[in-house]
């Protein structure tokens, strides 16, 4: 069989088929391609300014190592003026993260960016492994999956970066696109489509770089320019795999490749119809930079944070409570969103009924998302989950002192 | 074909990584010496090589993480001499003396 020749430079080899568009594409010109895509994404949502300081969070992953290249490249290619750091998160658990922190501070050198690990210890003054002294084994996740949630924020605020990008890529969105259309959850997949979460108020903005690339490109991509990351120890387990959100995805890619990208499209306009957001993030599309309401989503820098990682526990744990906090917020918000429309008066578009996870009635905006009164974290309570937590454990220790 | 070629072997390099490595032995690179043609006489495939892994390679008892319904499990990509296999075949195409074969996951986190 002749090999194929690359659609773009018609001299070289092609290794690619993109999903997105069947081209066949030569190595460079596929690490050209996708860069270029990641440079446009950025570009038309305006995520970023000159001077502008940015963390990293980074896991030693596959996709936050691409994340790191990727903007280190297009920094110095395209003057963006960043001051990109590495942040990443050190649970306390002995000997869990030891080699994903080591792929971490290897990345450091490769691209000459300084690396902050900030342990649970520094954040909340309890490692993983002293709450599981204190409270055994049974219920840590809870604990693990809260703290983790506001690791990244926390320890971005520590270092005075106001800016925190991840690594979720288009079948991260895509599959939290799907798992709220299921849900029939559509105030909140309006805000999971957004690229940036976060507004002006938030003291800490976050987003995603790497929202529109595929990760089979990313894989390719962290392939053939050799990165360095780490796969963590197999942690997905196949019987919560088949029939989930992630393996559908999957398999759909596998039909037909372009599913995924469509999916992350449909979900922007479904959002569209959400009243209350401007969830759009590329500006070819005719919206300015696009900055959803701050919700706590799903971004743990560890790796394990989305539905694909259903065998751990910790996880799975994570997302339960997630999903109790998200969808209590989320009643306020639509509350909110229509009541204020109405004052308006302005929209002659008629209100659509959105439903949400819980179909209990709403009644008239009770509180308006605010900032744990003890932490400052965004919450919908006056004391957030963590600073609860950390109430109970404080006490615990105490008792256990006297 | 004489019965000369059909206990022959093909030499070729497979390898695993993103994970994968754990099925097989926490080895990245493997030798493979690959029967020249299936229990059917007919050369050997890319779908050939993969029954044969599971067969022959694999260590782990948890073969579903590889492959499901008796295809690579969807989200593993398969390079072929660093093309993608969809530019190669798939799983018709035919292996070649020192082809290099290799498995990736894209399933783990990052
Ligand atoms: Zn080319
Ligand atoms: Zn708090």
């Amino acid at each position: 069989m002749a090999p194929v020749l690359c659609a773009n430079c018609k001299t070289e080899r092609a290794l690619i088929k993109r999903p997105k568009n069947h081209a066949k594409l030569c190595k460079a010109c596929f690490i050209t391609v996708f860069e270029d895509e990641v440079h446009h994404t950025i570009t038309s949502s305006q995520l970023f300014y000159p001077g502008e300081k940015v963390a990293i969070g980074a896991s030693g992953g596959k996709d936050s190592t691409v994340l790191a290249s990727v903007l280190k490249t297009l920094n110095e290619r395209h003057g963006y003026g960043l001051e990109l750091v590495l942040l990443s998160i050190d649970e306390g658990i002995k000997g869990y993260r030891d080699d994903s922190l080591e792929t971490v501070k290897r990345n450091a050198v490769q691209y000459d960016m300084p690396l902050t690990v900030v342990g649970y210890d520094e954040l909340y003054g309890w490692t993983m492994d002293q709450v599981v002294e204190t409270i055994g084994k049974k219920g840590n996740c809870t604990y693990c999956g809260v703290f983790r949630r506001q690791a990244l924020d926390r320890g971005a605020k520590m270092l005075g970066i106001k800016h925190v990008v991840t690594g979720h890529n288009a079948d991260d969105v895509a599959e939290t696109v799907l798992m709220n259309l299921l849900r029939g959850d559509l105030a909140r997949l309006s805000r999971s489509t957004s690229i940036v979460t976060g507004d002006d108020q938030s003291e800490v903005k976050r987003s995603k770089p790497l929202k529109y690339s595929y990760e089979k490109e990313i894989v390719l991509y962290a392939h053939h320019k050799k990165l360095d990351y780490f796969s963590t120890e197999c942690i997905y387990s196949p019987e919560a795999f088949r029939g989930s959100a992630r393996g559908l995805i999957k398999q759909l890619e596998r039909v037909r490749p372009t599913a995924i990208l469509d999916i992350v499209r449909s979900g922007e306009d479904m959002a569209r119809l959400v009243p209350g957001d401007s969830p759009s993030s590329c500006a070819c599309k005719g919206q300015n930079t696009a900055s959803s309401a701050p919700v706590e989503d799903d971004i743990g820098g560890c790796g394990s944070s989305s539905g694909r990682t259903p065998g751990n526990e910790m996880a799975a744990m994570d997302k339960q409570l997630r999903e109790n906090e998200a969808h209590e917020e989320l009643e306020i918000d639509v509350a909110k969103a229509m009541s204020e429309r109405k004052l308006n008066g302005s929209e002659k578009q008629r209100d659509l009924p959105i439903r949400n996870g819980n179909s209990a009635s709403k009644g008239v905006a009770r509180q308006v998302r605010g900032n744990c009164k003890r932490c400052g974290y965004m919450s919908s309570q006056d004391i957030c989950q963590a600073c609860m937590l950390l109430e109970g454990l404080n006490k615990n220790r105490a008792q256990i002192q006297i | 074909m004489s019965g000369a070629t059909e206990t022959a072997e093909i030499p070729i390099t497979v390898d695993f990584s993103g994970g994968l490595e754990m099925l097989f032995d926490n080895q990245r690179r493997h030798s493979v010496s690959l029967p020249a043609v299936d229990a059917n006489g007919k050369p050997a495939t890319i779908a050939f090589l993969i029954d044969y892994l599971c067969k022959n390679l694999m260590q782990d008892p948890r073969a579903e993480l590889f492959v499901l319904d008796n295809h690579i499990r969807p989200g593993i990509l398969v390079l072929v001499n660093d093309a993608d296999w969809e530019l190669e075949g798939e799983e018709a195409y035919e292996i070649q003396p020192r082809d290099n074969i290799l498995f990736v996951s894209t399933l783990h986190g990052g």
